[in-house]
């Protein structure tokens, strides 16, 4: 399945649909690593054309910067940013992380090193030029208040020579693209609330169609739910456009959510990690990425483990309208059986003694906490459901919401450690690419 | 005898309706100068501010000259210009803009400076020029402010260009300075509401300028 990008981009390049995150693990093993990313051209797909895939599209080469009261705020910093995926710059303040964002649009010079874009010095053309080839997104959207929602998004295009019929019927395409009514194109910014502002900026970076995106903490002066909706949103769109984005942020989750490599910066502007974020949360650098990781990156690791492996038993779960027999069947080697209504969703727990055959009391039912969705969620949220639920046995129900079997938290804790047997972390020698977190 | 006589009186009288001393006549010849010496210095303060206030930098300096301007009296400066360059527009036209020009100097300066800084920089990261980013990103942000000083400048031109008669010229100045020579007092009183009302039209058109500018979207949201 294939999406049409804007500008056919997203064909040439052979970007595969990634809107389930099956597809989306199956998608990632393509991924770029390390290793790969010198080779720049791969075999993809089954149909045996040879296509660019994957490179680097902006170098940092050992880049400093240097104010004139002698400030350092990036320090020898070398990168290779990968094409067509989001690579987040994340770490503490003062880290130079915004300092590196600037200076790949030339918004801050650097003092010394070279940032190569597309095998081209940055420094080699107008400095409008450059930055017009990349969309820039910053905190709290600064959306020109004096223009309408419309004209906010046409700007670039406009700035390229468009005309204003050409570039307004851009800009309307794009609010439909970044989930914005139409309705709100002859608005002004003050009549939109934070998190529609934000979508504004997206959309207007993007209207350009620019192959590079700067995203500078686009998402941190909004709610936590509208950041979370944001994210999600900024997903999908790389899904249909991948596009080469440079994320900066100082929120760790953030960055493991959204990055396919993560860059972590200490204070003074140095590299402490680079690397997908399933292996640094597996294999931290040092102390400090350790440290800054938090404390619960174990549990947070199994976000990109699939659930789909686990042996989910179906004998434990029985109709609400089971006979004696069905009951005292499930009964055999199970301290509680899972009752389901006659359409299979679940309606809860209870210890066999307790039922009564035929028609079960489901007011007496222990409630079975949120189930997880069998083969699209992570671990993580297989062993949450566990944890949660009063019976200590997670539910896993299928997409219409049936319960399709149950597991204790014994079985998925022995999941887990085969899935850290089987993937080690660092150094790519599964070869399985970087898997993206699931739910 | 009262105020309000003398303005009916003034008013109702024919003669003041008509020849080279008429109403008609002073109102066109106080507007000119009033026009004249608003662009002039306009035409120095804005730029200067604009320029400056993008930049950010000279704000000191500027509101020291500013602040010795504001301090040079009017009156003085058309006596002395008229000792050294003698009589005509110059000794009218000098005090008239060197009243103006600080007031739209400083607030044009301070107008742009108080644009948020967000946009500035969303404008600059996406490609514009220095001089768009002025033209296209700041200064319809900061208009109303720029308004609001170009307001105070011309209506301090309209009250004090009246001083056009002392050195001869016309304008509404000349009903006050021949009133008062004459003691006339309808004369002057006549005179002095005339200002008045010119001064109170050219509020009202600012007003209207600041509907017509300014996009309703910084309009509504300040």
């Amino acid at each position: 399945m294939r999406i049409s990008g804007l500008t056919g981009q997203a064909q040439r390049a052979g970007i595969e649909a990634r809107h389930t995150p099956a597809a989306r693990l199956k998608h990632n093993r393509s991924r770029l690593s390390p290793q790969q990313s010198e080779l720049g051209w791969s075999r993809a797909g089954g149909n045996g054309q040879t296509r660019r895939v994957f490179g680097v599209l902006i170098r940092i080469d050992s880049v400093t910067k240097r104010y004139p009261d002698g400030t350092v705020a990036v320090d020898r910093l070398s990168l290779e940013i990968p094409d067509r995926a989001i690579t987040v710059l994340v770490g503490p303040s003062g880290c130079g992380k915004t300092t590196t964002l600037r200076m790949i649009n030339r918004m801050v010079e650097p003092s010394e090193g070279t940032i190569w874009i597309d095998g081209q010095d940055s420094r080699r053309q107008p400095v409008n030029t450059l930055r017009r080839s990349m969309g820039y997104v910053i905190q709290n959207a600064g959306l020109f208040q004096h223009r309408t929602i419309v004209d906010n998004i046409a700007t670039v295009p406009r700035l390229l020579g468009w005309s204003k019929d050409r570039a307004r019927s851009r800009a309307r395409e794009l609010m439909e693209r970044v989930g914005l009514d139409a309705s709100l194109a002859r608005r002004y910014p003050y009549q939109l609330s934070g998190g529609q502002q934000q979508r504004v900026g997206v959309a207007r970076a993007l209207a350009a169609d620019p192959p590079v995106l700067l995203m500078d903490e686009p998402f941190s002066a909004v709610d936590p739910v509208v950041r979370k909706g944001l994210q999600d949103e900024l997903l999908r769109i790389q899904d249909e456009l991948g596009k080469t984005i440079v994320f900066v942020t100082h929120d760790i989750d953030e960055a493991v959510k959204l990055g396919t490599m993560v860059a972590v910066l200490r204070t003074g502007g140095r590299l402490a990690q680079y690397a997908p974020p399933a292996d640094l949360l597996s294999n931290p650098a040092d102390a400090f990425v350790e440290d800054f990781l938090g404390a619960d990156r174990g549990i947070r690791r199994l976000s990109f483990f699939s659930a789909a492996g686990l042996d989910l038993l179906t004998a434990p779960i029985v109709a609400v309208d089971a006979t004696a027999e069905q009951i005292a069947r499930a009964a055999q080697g199970a301290p509680y059986l899972l009752v389901t209504g006659i359409d299979g969703k679940p309606l809860g727990w209870s210890e066999p003694g307790a039922l009564t055959a035929g028609s079960v009391d489901t007011g007496r039912l222990l409630s079975y906490g949120r189930p997880f969705v069998a083969g699209e969620d992570s671990l993580r949220s297989a062993l949450d459901c566990a944890v949660l639920s009063p019976a200590g046995w997670a539910v896993a129900v299928d997409g219409e919401g049936r319960a399709t079997g149950v597991i204790s938290q014994t079985a998925i804790a022995e999941a887990i450690r085969g899935a850290h047997e089987a993937a080690p972390g660092v150094g790519g020698t599964t070869g399985a690419g970087e898997p993206k977190a699931l739910r | 005898m009262n105020v309000l006589h003398f303005i009916t009186s003034f008013f109702t009288d024919g003669a003041h309706w008509s020849g080279y001393d008429g109403i008609p006549t002073r109102l066109l010849e106080h507007l000119q100068y009033s026009l004249e010496a608003l662009g002039l210095a306009a035409l120095i303060g804005l730029p200067v501010g604009l320029v400056t206030g993008h930049y950010g930098k000279g704000g000191n300096t500027l509101t020291l000259i500013a602040t010795a301007a504001r301090a040079l009296p009017t009156f003085g400066l058309l006596v002395l210009i008229v000792i050294i360059a003698g009589f005509g527009m110059l000794p009218v036209m000098i005090p008239l803009v060197v009243l103006a020009v600080p007031p739209i100097l400083v607030t044009t300066y301070e107008a742009v400076r108080s644009v948020d800084r967000s946009p500035v920089d969303a404008a600059r990261g996406i490609g514009m020029s220095e001089t768009r980013i002025l033209l296209q990103a700041e200064l319809p942000v900061a208009l109303p402010l720029i308004l609001g000083g170009l307001r105070s400048a011309a209506i301090q031109i309209v009250s004090t260009a009246t001083i056009a008669a002392y050195v001869g010229l016309g304008g509404l100045g000349r009903y006050i300075v021949d009133g008062l020579y004459q003691h006339d007092y309808e004369k002057v009183v006549g005179g002095a509401t005339l200002v008045a009302a010119m001064a109170l039209t050219t509020l009202g058109i600012f007003w209207a300028l600041g509907r017509v500018a300014v996009s309703p979207g910084v309009r509504r949201a300040g």
